[in-house]
């Protein structure tokens, strides 16, 4: 009974550590996104947006090293991408923080479901699905 | 209009959808790409990059106000998401080959069906005895209540696991995060109570959206003069939203939301039938 409980306590101070997480992840992508956003109107507020049609974006912003790149020369349209780099983090980073806790738990069912979805996750970013 | 003007409105707007979504449930996702691409003639490939981002901010943003309240059946959610994610990048993919006018149609389906679901008597009940699968998955669970910890069990998994994959093929293809789908496979088909099937969906909203959101950046369907408006003011808007969700009592509101959705939807259907996106 008492390593029960021991567990449940484990469990829900977890969920409280990824409740911060997402928390702060969120709080600074906001953050990230306000400095780009100041920045990009007081570069190009008086001009003209160009948005009915879709040309598909410069190869700046799309990649992360593309947003590496531009970070590193203070361009705002990459400080923006980079605020919301930070937003896609953070139900990723979630997923991993599951993962460490049903290894903690010795949920061996679990370890391989949440590796699973981190898998297909990964899949996405890498497999070359941009195309 | 200049960037400047473009910026306000849609920051007015992402403000408005944020809370709208948080109020009713059904994301900030659902009220972007409507506002982007009939208020702003978007190209509507940029207003479901801007929707994905929408959803995993709204999703991310309240999450941790639910997290705190221990209702999130993490097992289930982690389990569904081997459906929801394989089916948003599927959807990702087959994204290619959909001609923008099918986009749009089906996206004014989907609003219709989710305003519908908004408005259906909910699951309240907990199951006592659960399927053979739902015991072999750990998918069982308790929640906290005014009357003590509650036992629920669940049935029908398979069931569940196919409307997931739709949910998701369908978030991946639209850039939303499908939450009325999810609630429907949990709480029609799983039978899983409410109040945790609520929570879990909004935990898996954040996951399959984010599973798409890497495809699309990286095919320039997120512009950063959208996303930051759009990122600010739907995060403003659920952060008051979750407030305001205490004090008020959302039935009314729901009741206009949905309306107003549907009126929405049949002008993306009608317009996406007469080719103008």
């Amino acid at each position: 009974m008492k390593t029960k409980e021991t567990k449940k306590m484990n469990d829900y101070d977890v969920e409280q550590l990824i409740g911060q997480v997402l928390r702060y992840g969120v709080l600074l992508s906001g953050s990230v996104a306000v400095i780009g956003g100041i920045w990009y109107l007081y570069q190009q507020g008086s001009g003209m947006p160009h948005y009915t049609k879709f040309s598909g974006e410069p190869a700046g912003y799309t990649s992360f090293s593309g947003i590496y790149r531009g970070l590193l020369t203070g361009s705002a349209t990459e400080i923006i991408q980079l605020g919301v780099v930070i937003l896609i983090a953070t139900p990723i980073i979630r997923i991993i923080f599951s993962l460490i806790s049903f290894i903690l738990e010795r949920d061996k069912l679990y370890i391989i479901i949440t590796a699973i979805v981190l898998a297909i996750i990964l899949f996405s970013m890498f497999g070359g699905l941009a195309i | 209009m200049t960037i400047l003007t473009f910026t306000i409105i849609l920051l007015l707007g992402a403000y408005l959808a944020g809370l709208a979504g948080s109020l009713t449930g059904l994301g900030g996702g659902v009220v972007i790409i409507p506002l982007l691409t009939l208020f702003f003639h978007v190209d509507i490939r940029y207003a479901i990059g801007a929707a994905l981002v929408a959803s995993i901010a709204t999703s991310s943003g309240s999450a941790s106000a639910y997290v705190k309240e221990g209702i999130t059946n993490i097992r289930l959610g982690m389990f569904l998401e081997i459906a929801t994610t394989a089916g948003a990048v599927l959807g990702a993919i087959l994204a290619i080959y959909t001609p923008v006018n099918l986009v749009a149609i089906l996206f004014g389906v989907m609003l219709i069906f989710s305003a519908a679901m908004t408005l259906r008597k909910k699951h309240e009940g907990a199951l006592l005895e659960g399927s053979k699968l739902s015991y072999q998955l750990k998918l069982n669970g308790s929640y906290p209540s005014k009357e003590g910890v509650i036992d629920y069990k669940l049935k029908n998994v398979g069931a569940g696991f196919s409307i997931m994959t739709v949910a998701g093929m369908l978030s991946g293809l639209l850039g939303i995060g499908s939450g009325a789908l999810k609630v429907l496979a949990m709480d029609t088909a799983m039978k899983v109570p409410f109040r945790v099937s609520t929570t879990t969906s909004n935990f898996m909203v954040g996951v399959t959206a984010a599973a798409s959101a890497v495809v699309y950046l990286q095919r320039g369907y997120i512009d950063p003069g959208i996303a930051f408006p759009v990122i600010i003011g739907v995060l403003a808007g659920a952060f008051t939203g979750s407030k305001l969700l205490m004090k008020i009592d959302v039935k009314k509101l729901k009741l206009i939301f949905s309306i107003a959705i549907t009126l929405i939807a049949l002008n993306m259907i009608y317009n996406g039938f007469h080719h103008k996106f």
